[in-house]
């Protein structure tokens, strides 16, 4: 194929565009209205994802240790759960942190309540560990307290991490994770049959006009470029609107409600760190879209 | 064009055992009563129709031989004109014209300078930018034979050409068919138009039945239609 020849495709799928009025409108619209309600789930989705993974990621590992530990025998503790592949760090809390942290977490009316125990701190030690993959903390917080092994007497007391809340909350993110896999999948799925319908309709309406280019000596690559041009135009139109839209929307969205997310501890993905990813998915899946949906429809006919 | 032998049945039999030479730079009607195969005849020519029996060249193809992918290029060697003149709707005159030379990929300075050439040569030089709506249909049978010469092909197939003009521009197409086949070119042409055949006379083949029934040389229509 010449270049010059490219270029005609080019021009001819690009005034097909236009010379479809409706036709195309009906093309660009139906991706559109698709794409939004793909993506605004797709954000939702994201969204809710990353805010599972922020929950996961607060889980930790508690070890307390028994009350006559020696500091050296902690230096070494420190050192073999820091050298679990799991986990991602470890934290000391002495038994008088331990006790700065529980006045903290009862609040002011407490103060009185812990005064005097400075001097006899019934606390003991203990390691905060946070681990690579929270979803490991169960086999982490196991492997912490076989450590025990090794030493005569049990250094560890105990091992916590909460162990049925995390369960819960980890059973409720997958939960919620595969829902939106499959909200997505089936809006993906339902856009596309709807999308390739539309432009298939457009292209039956021309079925005549292929016939007439095939009696003239056209080839099948010769018919299908422009088709696959203004293909590509279409998906490229219809998935700019809803990028425009929900970018602006998701922007609008972020600024006003920071404040009462916020204070919910609910971080919202920052707009620039996610809208140039939505946008590239949804402006491929629109392109890709176009493409298949009219070189396919377009396939039928070839044959006269 | 040498040597067609071509059987073609089709549960409705169009063709019952067929053999014709039609040699270049022939001009040969086709008649015969409707249904008879006259049109299979004619799609069979340029491939639109493939034979169920029988061996067919057409301008040094091989049609049993012709692969799927290459029938562009058999027709590319052939122009086509029909009754009901199949322009493409939203292209003008010249757009037309200029689509059977772009399919060709020839240089835009070519397409400009032959579309213009062919467009005169069928006296339409001043409606090439109107659309086929817009024209009256002598106009866009001449547009249509325009697109059929334009690649300077070896046979035009016209299937009844005439068929939906009044007397007078009929005459005009059959004086530019004419024309065109001064210059050197094959015509192979279905029709019902009894005086234009027993008036401008070329050689008459006859189909009936899907045999042929007759065939000569400066022929009579023949028939009472």
């Amino acid at each position: 194929m010449k270049i010059s020849t490219l270029g005609r495709h080019f021009r001819e799928g690009g005034k097909s565009v236009l010379r479809n009025g409706w036709m195309s409108f009906a093309s660009a619209s139906s991706i559109a209205i698709s794409l939004f309600i793909l993506g605004v789930f797709l954000l939702l989705g994201m969204n809710l994802s990353d805010w599972t993974k922020e929950v996961e990621n607060q889980v930790e590992i508690h070890v307390f240790l028994s009350l006559d530990t020696t500091e050296e025998q902690i230096a070494t503790l420190h050192q073999a759960i820091g050298n679990l592949e799991e986990v991602r760090l470890v934290r000391f809390v002495s038994k008088d942190e331990g006790l700065e942290l529980m006045r903290q977490s009862l609040g002011k009316d407490a103060e009185k309540i812990l005064d005097g125990f400075e001097e006899d701190n019934p606390l003991p030690d203990s390691f905060t560990v946070e681990v690579h993959e929270p979803r490991q903390i169960g086999v982490a917080a196991e492997k912490i307290e076989a450590l025990n092994s090794r030493y005569s007497v049990p250094l560890i007391d105990k091992v916590d991490y909460g162990k049925n809340t995390v369960e819960t909350l980890f059973r409720i993110t997958e939960i919620i994770e595969k829902v939106i896999l499959l909200l997505v999948a089936g809006l993906a799925l339902t856009s596309m049959f709807l999308i390739s319908n539309t432009i298939k309709l457009t292209i039956v309406a021309r079925r005549r006009e292929i016939g007439i280019m095939k009696l003239v000596g056209a080839t099948n690559s010769f018919i299908r470029w422009p088709f696959f041009v203004e293909g590509a135009i279409l998906g490229l139109i219809g998935s700019l609107i809803p990028v425009i839209v929900i970018w602006f929307g998701y922007w609008e969205l972020v600024k006003n409600s920071q404040l009462t997310f916020g204070i919910m501890m609910i971080r919202m993905i920052p707009v620039e760190e996610i809208m140039p990813k939505l946008s590239l998915v949804l402006m491929g899946i629109g392109l890709a879209i176009g493409v298949l949906g009219s070189t396919l429809s377009v396939r039928k006919f070839l044959r006269v | 064009m040498q040597d067609v032998w071509k059987t073609y049945p089709d549960g409705t039999a169009a063709l019952r055992g067929i053999t014709v030479t039609i040699n270049r730079n022939e001009f040969v009607y086709i008649v015969g009563p409707s249904g008879a195969g006259k049109s299979t005849f004619m799609k069979l020519i340029y491939r639109e129709e493939k034979p169920t029996k029988g061996n067919l060249y057409v301008n040094g193809f091989n049609l049993e031989k012709l692969r799927q992918r290459k029938i562009p290029y058999l027709r590319r060697n052939i122009g086509v004109v029909f009754q009901d003149y199949r322009l493409l709707p939203r292209l003008t005159a010249a757009e037309n014209v200029a689509f059977a030379m772009e399919v060709i990929e020839a240089s835009k300075k070519t397409i400009k300078r032959r579309t213009a050439e062919v467009l005169e040569l069928v006296g339409l030089k001043d409606r090439m930018n109107a659309l086929p709506s817009q024209m009256s249909g002598g106009e866009q049978q001449r547009v249509a034979i325009a697109r059929a010469i334009v690649n300077n092909p070896a046979v035009i197939i016209a299937d009844e050409p005439t068929g939906n003009l009044d007397p007078d521009t009929s005459w005009e197409i059959m004086n530019l068919l004419e024309q065109i086949h001064e210059r050197g070119t094959t015509i192979v042409m279905a029709t019902h138009n009894k005086e234009i055949v027993n008036t401008m006379r070329k050689r008459v083949i006859a189909i009936e039945k899907g045999v042929i029934a007759r065939d000569e040389a400066r022929g009579e229509y023949g028939y009472e239609d």
